[in-house]
């Protein structure tokens, strides 16, 4: 799946508005996944899952950081993500349907709070950008 | 799968508001739908699907209508999906899969429009009853 130059403006015009948010929106993020799909904590026994947890915060700044990274390496995901790829295949193991799941979460997010700039034509680019991100990452499972 | 007390609340409440902006919300609904999901359009060559057409925000609001209509009868939908569920069945037949692609694209526009009421806990419910109401329009299939 290729990102056309139109999709492409749109990923890394949106994540201008959201990299200096990336802990509340990562955290919000988040929350709305667990909330929605139990089943996705399973991955997180260890963390404080209440909403606006530092925990949360911290991973969910994590995450929105390594979209950032790949939003800045469009042409070049398998080598931006290599090593989250290594570690989603051989230490973490998410299982890949969670990944749409979590898409879906920050889709949701990006609607809650840019609704002017998350146009049809933008949550088209941002849902084929995490889908190619979670492509990569899923990569080398098998 | 059955909803609690809390997620009937928080649907029905959602619900109050968007009612009165069916063709607005249900023609955007749709053109994320159709943005995102090309082949959604697969069931809609006879319409015109240009933003904001005639055909878009009848079909929306006859969509949201039908949601709503069941939102009233969450304790069964036989009462409202009863026929829609036949039409399903036995005309569109509408991928299954297309059911949570359309859900994804309703609850972005919610939290587009709606921000603050579109907390973690109501987009947890939507996500439920949304599930609910399209396992119900697939039930007759085979």
């Amino acid at each position: 799946m290729t990102l056309t130059t139109a999709d492409k403006a749109l990923v890394v015009s949106i994540f201008g508005k959201v990299s200096s948010h990336k802990e509340a929106y990562g955290a919000e993020a988040l929350f709305r996944l667990f909330s929605s799909f139990g089943q996705s904590k399973t991955y997180f026994s260890h963390f404080d899952l209440s909403q606006g947890s530092a925990d949360l915060k911290r991973h969910g700044a994590k995450v929105l950081g390594a979209l950032g990274e790949a939003a800045s390496h469009l042409d070049n995901l398998d080598q931006a993500l290599s090593k989250l790829s290594d570690l989603h295949a051989y230490n973490l193991r998410v299982d890949p349907a969670n990944f749409q799941l979590l898409s879906h979460s920050i889709q949701v997010t990006l609607a809650a709070h840019f609704p002017a700039d998350f146009t049809p034509e933008a949550q088209s680019a941002w849902d084929k950008f995490i889908s190619a991100v979670s492509g990569v990452l899923t990569s080398k499972y098998r | 799968m059955t909803l609690t007390d809390a997620e009937k609340a928080a649907v029905l409440s959602l619900w109050r508001k968007v009612s009165g902006n069916l063709e607005a919300l249900g023609a955007e609904a749709l053109e994320r739908l159709f943005s995102a999901y090309p082949q959604t359009k697969s069931y809609f060559s006879q319409f015109d699907v240009s933003h904001g057409s005639a055909d878009l925000r009848y079909h929306g609001a006859k969509i949201l209508g039908a949601i709503g209509e069941a939102a009233l009868h969450l304790d069964d939908f036989n009462l409202a999906l009863s026929k829609l569920s036949e039409l399903h069945a036995y005309n569109l037949r509408v991928e299954p899969v297309h059911f949570q692609l359309i859900s994804h694209a309703v609850q972005t526009v919610l939290a587009a429009h709606y921000p603050e009421e579109f907390t973690p806990e109501t987009h947890a419910a939507w996500d439920k009853y949304l599930a609910a109401v399209s396992a119900f329009l697939t039930i007759k299939y085979r």
